[in-house]
């Protein structure tokens, strides 16, 4: 199961080795990790997605993290109301003559084409991950050249009364 | 505070008439040193650390240059092992910085606060591969607590208090500071005075109320309690607390390997070391009690053996100042996060009083008369245990143990029964061969007036003997005695049980010899073939007032008992009797 931790940070030199090396130590692989300004000066903030089944140690490197010197704040927000999104750039093979259907393809997913060349396209999405994985899902067919994706950043939401649980795992297939 | 400047100082006179607290890199860390009133710096110079041996030269803080900077920082463990307070070492860029890599490991496994810093190229050159370049931060970050590269002198003041402070507060540990040669020449003014403030680091020193109250409640519901004490207890000097708890309570206790000399090994309720090489009184409270009050222990493997087995139908509680120990190894059913020291303080004032527990405290009484551990006692050759005895015997039980790693480290633990703090010093966690003379030397400075005994194996100490060259120049005088076996004894030990007795690279027939190998150093030295003759040579060693060497022929085939195998329940011990 993929776990989404948000972890505040003292934007230092090295920050990231300390972070990225204890989950190294743990044997975790990082599924994606986003790191970037906040609010305040000199803090950033990750989200780092992992995917872990044992829960203790899981608990364990929350903990690793929160020792480490330049680590302010760690929250594993899996299981909160939470506000996720990334970025795709995706360059599919599409000439002239199907570009009108690319683009009402990727019309609903209120992406947008920002490249075209001779034979192919750059579309860019923004939304929920599985948003995105429902986008290049649909695009694959065309034949992908590239493709890129920032992982997700995240934070909880601040309105409780939206009943929205976002799993990272079992989000609904449809897009926003 | 006015600063020293040293003469040879390359400030110009008037530049400091005018403003004194301007002041290189390289002073301010000498300043610095002075502010945290160090005693004593361990380290070796080269290239990149030049401007700050420059400030040092005639500072008035003692340095000691040991021999090679893997023994600069296992002597600045010996000695924060001893006095509590931060080892402090210096070393160069590159080489000399990665000659740190294993103490820094040891220090970071066994919560030993040091500061460690390191030379550096210049900034503008860092990242190409220049001279004795080497990214120490890099290399370093799993095994520190912390870690610092600096950037502008003017930061470095508070970089180094910050340094001592994070290396000697909450769970300790070892702090690299890594200083690029032009910064240790800029300038800067120099201010010590502001306090430290680190919004990420904030340990917990006071405990729960209400965790201890469950505390208290579990142990006077307890029918079989078992107090097992670690290196915890030491580090927040609480060993009269313990006492006091465990009389009023009369709880047994039992000891970490690292935890030895928290709770006065000649006391009717103690149980002796538990785990792999514990007594079986001490692994049996632990297979059987009700109620575990782990003190500052992280349930290492080699205590808990095979985890299914531990503790198995015990309330388990831990207190750590580490809330990350919690849970690790071992469930826990009440945590207590913070120091031992209030932790035990608080259950103290919860009022426990004696618990209903006669039958157990009689049962593992019964165990530590019926199961000690045991040798064959040999009037012809002398025993490795029996040299541990004889030491105990001949200093009174007064003398400072230090070991390195093997067979007689486990003797040591076994055969000397620690009544106080601040007497035993051993690589724990890491189990670093090559620890036992440098952190002897540490021990020794930090410790100036106690018998200090280098108990180290003959594959050890060759690993660092090179040491014996700052004994005799500083005239520091710890006793070695090397208990030589010929052989890896752990090692071989491990083969004859578990692969069929296949001597793999574990037998040393070639030796040098030890007793000429001190004289070369102009140390005394004595070899010792039968007990007789290793307790005059202890006298003897004893009477002289610098140091010496004796080199004891024990028996190879020698075995460490009783044994917890790996993998076996901690209540599956062989050689429990002869
Ligand atoms: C640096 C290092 N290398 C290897 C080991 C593995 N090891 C553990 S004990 C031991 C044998 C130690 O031999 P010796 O120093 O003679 O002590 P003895 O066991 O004979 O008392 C070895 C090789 C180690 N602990 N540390
Ligand atoms: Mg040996």
């Amino acid at each position: 199961m993929n776990r989404v931790l948000t972890v505040l940070v003292n934007n230092r030199m090295g920050v990231l080795n300390r972070i990225t090396g204890l989950f190294l130590k743990r044997g975790f692989n990082i599924q994606s990790i986003t790191v970037g300004p906040t609010e305040t000066d000199g803090v950033s903030r990750m989200t780092i997605v992992i995917g872990a089944d044992d829960e203790r140690i899981v608990e364990q490197v929350i903990k690793q993290l929160h020792k480490q010197i330049d680590v302010l704040k760690v929250m594993d927000i899996t299981e909160q109301q939470i506000v996720a999104r990334e970025l795709l750039l995706i360059k599919v093979n599409s000439s002239v003559q199907n570009r009108a259907e690319v683009m009402a393809l990727i019309e609903p997913f209120r992406a947008s084409i920002i490249d075209v060349g001779r034979e192919s396209v750059t579309v860019q999405a923004t939304g929920r991950p599985d948003k995105v994985d429902a986008l290049i899902a649909l695009l694959r067919p065309y034949g992908v050249r590239e493709l890129a994706r920032t992982g997700v950043t995240a934070f909880p939401r601040d309105s409780d009364t939206v009943n929205e649980v976002i799993r990272l795992n079992k989000g609904s297939m449809l897009p926003i | 505070m006015t600063p020293r400047v040293q003469p040879s100082l390359p400030a110009e006179p008037g530049e400091r008439a005018q403003s004194p607290s301007i002041l290189t890199g390289a002073q301010m860390l000498v300043e610095s040193l002075r502010a945290e009133n160090v005693e004593v710096i361990f380290g070796y110079p080269g290239g990149a650390v030049l401007p700050v041996y420059d400030a040092l030269y005639q500072c008035g803080i003692p340095h000691i240059l040991t021999r090679h900077e893997q023994g600069s920082i296992h002597a600045a463990e010996g000695y924060a092992r001893v006095t509590g307070r931060p080892g402090v070492v210096i070393a160069t860029s590159g080489p000399g910085a990665t000659n740190l890599v294993t103490g820094l490991t040891d220090a970071m496994m066994d919560s030993l606060p040091l500061v460690v810093f390191t030379g550096q190229v210049a900034t503008k050159v860092i990242g190409t591969d220049a001279f004795q370049e080497a990214s120490i931060l890099g290399i370093t970050m799993p095994v520190t607590k912390h870690s610092y590269q600096v950037q502008d002198v003017r930061e470095l003041p508070m970089v180094i208090k910050e340094a001592f402070h994070i290396a000697s507060t909450g769970r300790p540990g070892p702090v690299l500071i890594d200083l690029p040669k032009d910064i240790a020449n800029a300038r800067g003014s120099f201010d010590y005075s502001k306090p430290v403030r680190i919004p990420g680091y904030q340990p917990t020193f006071i405990p729960n109320s209400l965790q201890i109250k469950k505390v208290a409640q579990a142990l006077r519901n307890a029918k079989r309690p078992l107090i097992l004490a670690g290196a915890g207890v030491l580090h927040a000097h609480a060993t009269e607390e313990l006492l006091e708890l465990v009389e009023s309570t009369q709880i047994p206790v039992t000891n970490t390997l690292l935890g030895l000399g928290s709770f006065p090994g000649d006391h009717p309720l103690f149980l002796g070391m538990a785990g792999m090489h514990g007594t079986y009184a001490a692994n049996m409270a632990i297979y059987d009690c009700d109620v575990l009050v782990n003190i500052g222990a992280r349930f290492d493997d080699r205590l808990t053996g095979n985890l299914e087995h531990f503790a198995r139908r015990a309330t388990v509680v831990h207190i750590d100042i580490d809330p990350a120990e919690i849970g690790k190894n071992v469930p826990t059913d009440i945590p207590v996060v913070g120091d031992a020291k209030q932790a035990i303080t608080m259950l103290l004032e919860d009022g426990l009083s004696m618990t209903d527990a006669a039958a157990w405290r009689e049962k593992l009484h019964e165990f530590k008369v019926a199961y000690p551990f045991w040798y064959r006692p040999d009037s012809e050759r002398l025993k490795p245990q029996r040299m541990i005895e004889i030491i105990h015997e001949e200093t009174s039980g007064e003398a400072v143990v230090v070991t390195d790693v093997g067979q007689h480290q486990m003797w040591a633990a076994q055969y000397f029964p620690f009544r106080a703090p601040g007497r035993w010093v051993t690589s724990g966690g890491l189990g670093t061969m090559g620890f036992g003379l440098p952190a002897a030397i540490g021990a020794q400075l930090g410790l100036p007036d106690a018998p200090v005994f280098a108990v180290v194996g003959d594959g050890g100490f060759q690993m660092t003997m090179q040491e014996l060259a700052v004994i005799v120049e500083y005239q520091i005088p710890v006793k070695v005695v090397v208990l030589n076996n010929r052989s890896l004894g752990m090692v071989r030990q491990w083969q004859e049980f578990f692969h069929g007795r296949r001597y793999s690279e574990s037998l040393i027939p070639v030796q040098p010899d030890f007793v000429k190998l001190a004289d070369a150093y102009g140390i005394p030295a004595f070899q010792a073939q039968n007990e007789a003759e290793a307790t005059e040579k202890i006298q003897l060693a004893l009477a002289t007032p610098g140091p010496v060497l004796i080199d004891c022929h024990v028996p190879s085939s020698e075995n460490v008992y009783p044994m917890v195998a790996p993998g076996s329940g901690i209540h599956e011990m062989v050689g429990v009797t002869p």
